[in-house]
């Protein structure tokens, strides 16, 4: 062993080395995770604004379009509050934030566990929801979700026609399942089969089933295959937020206003 | 040590054909099966395993008279790590897409081997700007393997290249039958298994004793 690799393995030298490099490399990686917020925060509101042009199949699927320009022209962005239904006025929805909503204890509600069948524990108030509309009447209606899956929690948004009973369309947007397994939630080819299934029943309560055997009816889909839990996780976060401890007042609200022939408030 | 313009573009170009990463040494494997089904994905993760090897070996290699040989390989895996983190933030901040795709695999280079094994095999022993050549010739050698790949994945099982149609496939009303093996990952096994036969049937000196 020559003398400077000794000099190196002494006990000072190896901690002033290990503290440095530490303190170094922390720098860097903070360092470029405070520069690059801005642009990574951009980025992800985007992803989001494409998700609910995706869901609402006012785009498809890898087209490039001007998805700013095809979102302000089609779609009405409101705040409703989630227990009566009624929509919040005089509320800045741009910065509104249903996330960090969730985890204020001011305003949001602790689920009870009967009630807590997508397993998110605590909901938001409030929510932001999403009216699609042509020629100033109502398509459809983009609804955020989020519920359990099998090792995360998974966002996304659910279309609904304006019968409030028709799937429009469903996109993922956030999770953190296996991939090729529970990530399929995010398969275009696998959402695509959601399309016209009837997610609430005549009485307006959530049938929509994940199936393994085969969806052969117009309220099963196709479970994922080896995505049990996912699929499952799936199914309840559907049931929750279509129920009527989630959308099912605003639901209500919006077939009231469609059978008056009313324009929703605006 | 002196600057040695022979040396340097050995080191450049060696990995390529003669001393290929994936081919020879069979290293890297994993990424290479998960991101090869498009042209784009393997071309970012390309750029982004390139950077990290180049910039690791560089680093390392300025600072591998002061690196305690009993914590050297923690400190080489701090200093990988923390390219990588900065690699992914950048990513995120300016292909979002693609990131979005790649997912954990741009997180997974600090567990790929090539990154470790110029690290130790080459940087720790040599000066920075050999290391940083030699970090660029083994990102290139791994770049032009799974672009390979990439090309014969895409091409045969979508039709497209860098996501422009040029087999127009039966689905989309073409006359292309999409092979549908080629974009699930198994079949980058088969794929890179032909292009080392190809390369030792090319380089008879590659062939391994039986």
């Amino acid at each position: 062993m020559s003398a400077e690799t000794k000099k190196n393995d002494s006990f000072v030298k190896t901690l002033v080395v290990a503290v440095a490099l530490c303190l170094v490399c922390s720098l860097l990686v903070s360092g470029a995770a405070v520069a690059l917020k801005d642009e990574q925060r951009a980025n992800k509101a985007a992803d989001v604004q494409k998700s609910i042009l995706l869901a609402a199949g006012l785009v498809k699927e890898g087209e490039q379009a001007d998805f700013d320009t095809i979102f302000s022209e089609n779609v009405e962005t409101r705040v409703i509050d989630i227990a009566s239904g009624e929509f919040v006025e005089g509320i800045d929805v741009a910065s509104f934030d249903q996330r960090k909503m969730a985890n204020d204890p001011k305003n949001n509600v602790v689920l009870s566990k009967d009630e807590d069948i997508a397993s998110i524990k605590r909901r938001a108030k409030q929510a932001k929801v999403y009216l699609v509309k042509e020629n100033g009447q109502l398509t459809s209606v983009v609804l955020p979700v989020k519920g359990y899956g099998l090792f995360s929690t998974l966002y996304g948004f659910i279309a609904l026609k304006a019968d409030t009973q028709t799937v429009a369309g469903i996109k993922f947007y956030e999770h953190g399942e296996t991939a090729g397994l529970g990530a399929e939630i995010t398969n275009p080819a696998w959402t695509s089969t959601w399309e016209d299934k009837q997610v609430l029943n005549d009485r307006y309560q959530p049938v929509l089933k994940l199936v393994k055997t085969g969806a052969n009816s117009n309220t099963e889909v196709d479970a994922l295959s080896g995505a049990t839990m996912t699929s499952r996780g799936v199914e309840n976060l559907i049931s929750y937020w279509l129920g009527e401890h989630g959308f099912g007042p605003f639901l209500a609200r919006i077939r009231n206003e469609q059978s008056r022939g009313g324009n929703h408030g605006v | 040590m002196a600057f040695d313009k022979a040396e340097a573009k050995s080191a450049l170009t060696t990995p390529i054909f003669d001393n290929n990463p994936i081919a020879l040494q069979v290293l890297g494997i994993c990424s290479a099966l998960a991101v090869t089904s498009k042209m784009d994905k393997a071309l970012v993760m390309s750029i982004a395993l390139t950077t990290v090897v180049a910039f690791s070996n560089l680093i390392i290699s300025l600072i591998r008279n002061h690196i305690p040989s009993s914590i050297r390989i923690i400190v080489q895996m701090t200093i990988i790590a923390s390219l990588v983190i900065v690699v992914d933030q950048v990513l995120k901040a300016y292909a979002y897409e693609v990131a979005k795709e790649l997912s954990v695999f741009v997180g997974l280079i600090i567990t790929n081997c090539i990154v470790m094994g110029r690290a130790e095999a080459y940087a720790m022993k040599n000066g920075p700007v050999m290391s940083f050549f030699d970090g660029i010739g083994n990102g290139l050698g791994y770049s032009a393997l799974l672009l390979a790949v990439g090309f014969v994945r895409e091409l045969f099982g979508s039709g497209t290249l860098f996501g422009y149609t040029i087999l127009e496939t039966v689905k989309d009303g073409g006359w292309y039958q999409a092979n549908g093996l080629l974009v699930l990952p198994p079949s980058a096994f088969f794929v890179i298994g032909l292009l080392i036969w190809a390369l030792r049937t090319w380089k008879r000196d590659q062939v391994e004793a039986a």
